[in-house]
């Protein structure tokens, strides 16, 4: 990297480059070492876990018990066959249907607003600092507080969501969003969206700022449509950026958490894989059965990034081919 | 024509103000909830009628909440200040020393950064149980690692790469040893990298449910976001809106203000963490 590097030797026998060499690896080992304690290893348990019948209460007393939890085949004595497992567990394949459906919408919505805002920002007119930094209030309060602030605006007698729907005649009776199975996924998405653009606006932001202004210049001499310019100029010239973007909250949706759980508690409509993971782990006595949802999980992620890096060629090191 | 410029900066300032009303009206409508008591938190207010301290009284004065605001200062603080030790000298090395692996290994910790936390659940909660910190602070200092630390050594790897080489040629030729560097030469130079990092990583802890929930089993031992989620009132036809939100803006307002005033910062740290070409 420096020039120093390839330096002389010095008095002990190593060169200068070596010495870096060596100086890196103790400063990294601490590093390594916390992460291997608090990533890899327990990453290492919950697979082992997931092929015993390990239960809450006996950390240490599960036996091994092959790939049951992921799906067993019995033959009964009158040649019936059953499954069992969660590969076939309606209950897991609805979270799987949820958490994509979630994941889809949410951040498609929030790309194209994200986009949107990020282009507004990206123009010049007076109150723009007032703008950004309004922007930044959702991103900055936490799940829970927003899940709670949400839950309380979609409450259905009290809630000022149907109050203002009624009164723009959108709708003609109240609705209880967060409780009703057919709208819970509708509020749940709302105030992902909400919470989430300004992130996605502030990164397509940074995309856009990259791109030269003389180039807006000279279509703009050339009488092209704005509309073209965005699409022929503009969205290939942030496309990297965006990509980068994209992943970042698609693994962030994929994941949810928090904000289901405390916004619809228990509803079947909006049950993600992470919820009925943890559900199974702690609250059902099913150690090594959630154990077995949750590196399933992990496997989905793991394969749904590398497709999307390897199909989408994304750059995230950063390096630039450096 | 010119009608036609007219209602082109007419239509882009109502898209403007749709925004801002869009991205603000929820917590200012939490605000004015929070001082509103009794049956007056059941009429809707679009502007704030009413002034009552009472919700916030209620929250503060109640028996655990303040017992859990301190817990969630005391984890997210040391948290961030672990991570930041960690991850100045890993990131040096990550950033100004070439060796081979580096990028797989550069590539691996925003693997990690990337994990889905419920995947680490099981074996954290072993891990936990086993080292005698379940239900403790530590429990939760320990799982935030997870994330605070990736975030941290990928952003600062990214400030210092940036890092001008001839301060450290200097400082090489006139003997200065790799921790001599570090301290001496880049900390200084980093110290705006670290309050936005530092900050982040805060906010990040502050916000953590997950492993908060899982890793605390009473109500004094509990944090921040898993104390609101937890806010009920005798049945569930009784959640105590009033103070939720109270409790709410308690927690979320050093938040806005802490983001407002980092503002262009924490925009820099947030893009150095995914865009750069």
């Amino acid at each position: 990297m420096t020039s120093a590097n390839t330096a002389g030797s010095t008095g002990n026998g190593l060169s200068l480059h070596q010495q870096r060499q060596k100086a890196a690896f103790w400063f990294l080992a601490p590093m390594l070492a916390a992460l291997f304690c608090v990533a890899a290893w327990p990453l290492m348990r919950t697979v082992w876990f997931s092929l015993t019948d390990t239960s809450l209460n006996d950390l240490y007393g599960g036996k091994w018990i092959g790939f049951d939890n992921y799906l067993s085949v019995r033959t009964l004595a009158s040649g019936k066959v059953i499954y069992r497992g969660t590969l076939v567990d309606p209950a897991w394949w609805n979270a799987v249907w949820n958490t994509v459906r979630f994941s889809v919408v949410s951040v498609l919505c929030e790309t194209v607003l994200g986009l949107m805002v990020a282009l507004v920002l990206n123009a010049e007119f007076r109150g723009r600092g007032f703008v950004r930094a309004a922007i930044l209030i959702p991103w900055a309060i936490p799940t829970i507080v927003s899940a709670k602030m949400w839950a309380w605006m979609l409450n259905d007698q009290y809630g000022i969501i149907n109050d203002m729907a009624l009164r723009l005649g959108l709708i003609t009776d109240k609705v209880a969003w967060t409780a009703n199975s057919d709208t819970a996924m509708y509020a749940v998405l709302m105030v992902d969206i909400w919470k989430t653009t300004p992130f996605m606006a502030l990164l397509c932001l940074a995309g856009l700022q990259m791109v030269p202004r003389d180039i807006y210049e000279a279509a703009k001499i050339d009488g092209i449509h704005p509309v073209k310019v965005f699409f022929r100029i503009t969205l290939p010239l942030i496309r990297p950026a965006l990509m980068v973007a994209v992943i970042f909250r698609m693994l962030d949706a994929l994941r949810v958490f928090d904000l289901i759980y405390v916004l619809t508690p228990n509803s079947k409509a909006t049950k993600t894989m992470s919820v009925i993971s943890r559900e199974n782990l702690i609250d059902f006595d099913k150690f090594a059965y959630g154990s077995a949802q949750s590196t399933l999980l992990f496997v989905i992620l793991a394969v749904f990034v590398l497709l999307y890096i390897w199909l989408g060629r994304v750059d995230l090191s950063g390096d630039g081919g450096k | 024509m010119m009608d036609n410029k007219l209602l082109k900066n007419v239509a882009f300032y109502a898209l403007v103000v749709v925004i801002v009303v869009f991205s603000i009206f929820p917590f200012y409508y939490t605000i004015v909830t929070s001082f509103a008591t009794g049956t007056a938190i059941f009429e809707i207010n679009y502007f704030p009628r009413h002034f009552d301290w009472a919700n916030y009284q209620t929250v503060l004065g109640g028996r655990t909440f303040p017992r859990n605001i301190l817990n969630s200062v005391f984890i997210a603080t040391t948290t961030v200040v672990l991570a930041l030790f960690l991850a100045v000298t890993a990131s040096y090395a990550l950033a100004r020393v070439r060796f081979r692996g580096r990028g797989l290994l550069l590539m691996t910790i925003l693997a990690v950064s990337m994990f889905p936390q419920i995947a680490v659940l099981a074996g954290l909660f072993e891990l936990i149980k086993f080292l005698g910190l379940f239900n403790t602070p530590y429990a939760l200092i320990l799982s935030y690692t997870i994330f605070t630390l990736p975030f941290t050594v990928w952003v600062l790897t990214t400030f210092m790469r940036d890092l001008p080489v001839e301060i450290e040629e200097a400082a090489i030729v006139d003997g200065a040893t790799p921790w001599i560097i570090i301290t001496k030469v880049f900390l200084p130079l980093l110290w705006p990298a670290l309050v936005t990092t530092g900050l982040l990583a805060f906010i990040g802890a502050w916000n953590e449910f997950l492993f908060a929930l899982t890793f605390t089993s009473q109500e004094i031992t509990r944090t921040v976001p898993v104390a609101i989620a937890m806010l009920s009132g005798a049945s569930q036809q009784e959640i105590p809106w009033g103070p939720i939100m109270a409790a709410s803006v308690i927690v979320t307002v050093p938040l806005i203000v802490l983001v407002l005033i980092f503002q262009r910062k924490i925009v820099a740290g947030l893009t150095a963490g995914g865009v750069k070409g």
